[in-house]
């Protein structure tokens, strides 16, 4: 199955102080051949985006919490109807804090427990794919891989009730893991509430995450398992009907 | 803004020991958080209080993990030094 009118097109959100968004544009457009457009916060319209992509960084200089002045850039708002339309939006590192800011993820994420910032690569356990298909769907239960991680503040917290709704519905999709899988106090780099590296939410159309795929997408950088978060975004589309129209 | 209870805080603990390694050795927990001081009006003191309530709620404090408390004092200016607390 082809896409109807050709490529993936991705929209890449720009706060003053974001640092990874040229990085998912070479990904998106120079290894992968799609269309990749910058949009800078001020813009109030997504255009013709098949998804969208909320990359890392530091928005708004991360002043009075990491996310909390992004979340009221005029392009949350597009973000959001996106979002609650089933679009695919993905949030990384500094994007996932955004959207919990937001109110379109669950949860917070705070200074990481040992003060540092970390920047190393990470293996992590792949968990119930299936809830995020537009994200995950090339990947399996169990799958094990690694990425970068690079924040000073990624530690994953929520309140005891909330963590147990996101575990009953199947919605830590990501965890931090060592080299053969398991979820250890020593494998976990920021002091997680029980090791969670990403989540979605209900739909299961929001991605947030705290490691980098898009910076794991050539062998030439170290590895390329983040590749496979786009090949499944890719896949998706193909396979959404309505994002088919869209193209028309 | 202060963490909630049972929120781990790590910038509280570790200035916590090292009050302790400067001898304070009664120092049992350190719990860090933000001031803020706004210089704003309102008509009336409970115009006041709304008004913070809401600034709290929609940006300055995260429910997840913090409490925001706060003080009006009437004319007095953010750089005046007799508005700390």
């Amino acid at each position: 199955m082809t896409l109807l009118a050709g490529r993936p097109r991705v929209a890449v959100a720009v706060f003053p102080g974001t640092w990874s968004e040229r990085d998912f544009v070479h990904v998106a457009g120079s290894v992968l051949g799609w269309e990749a457009r910058l949009l800078w916060h001020t813009e109030t319209d997504l255009g013709d985006a098949d998804a969208v992509v909320l990359p890392g960084g530091f928005a708004h200089g991360d002043h009075l919490r990491t996310g909390a002045i992004a979340r009221f850039s005029p392009i949350m708002a597009a973000v959001g109807a996106f979002a609650a339309a089933g679009g695919p939006v993905i949030g990384s590192c500094n994007g996932f804090q955004v959207l919990t800011e937001a109110g379109l993820l669950p949860g917070a994420l705070m200074r990481n427990d040992h003060l540092e910032f970390r920047c190393d690569w990470q293996t992590l356990r792949v968990e119930h794919p299936s809830a995020c298909a537009s994200w995950l769907g090339d990947l399996a239960e169990g799958d094990l891989i690694r990425l970068p991680i690079s924040h000073g503040e990624g530690r994953f917290v929520a309140g005891a009730a909330t963590l147990d709704a996101l575990e009953a519905s199947g919605r830590v999709v990501l965890r931090y893991a060592d080299d053969v899988g398991r979820v250890t106090a020593d494998a976990n780099p920021n002091g997680s509430e029980r090791g969670i590296a990403g989540i979605v939410n209900e739909r299961g159309n929001v991605l947030g995450l705290m490691p980098h795929p898009e910076r794991a997408a050539e062998p030439e950088v170290g590895g390329s398992d983040g590749l496979r978060l786009f090949r499944s975004l890719e896949r998706w589309l193909h396979d959404q009907p309505a994002a088919a129209e869209r193209r028309l | 803004m202060a963490l909630r209870a049972g929120i781990a805080d790590p910038e509280g603990q570790t200035i916590g020991s090292a009050l302790r390694s400067l001898g304070y050795a009664t120092v049992a927990e350190v719990r860090s958080g933000k001031l803020m001081r706004i210089n704003f009006e309102a008509d009336d003191h409970a115009t006041a209080e709304a008004e913070v309530a809401e600034m709290c709620r929609r940006l300055l404090a995260n429910p997840v993990m913090e409490v925001a408390s706060w003080e009006i004092r009437a004319d007095e200016q953010v750089g005046d030094e007799r508005a700390l607390p």
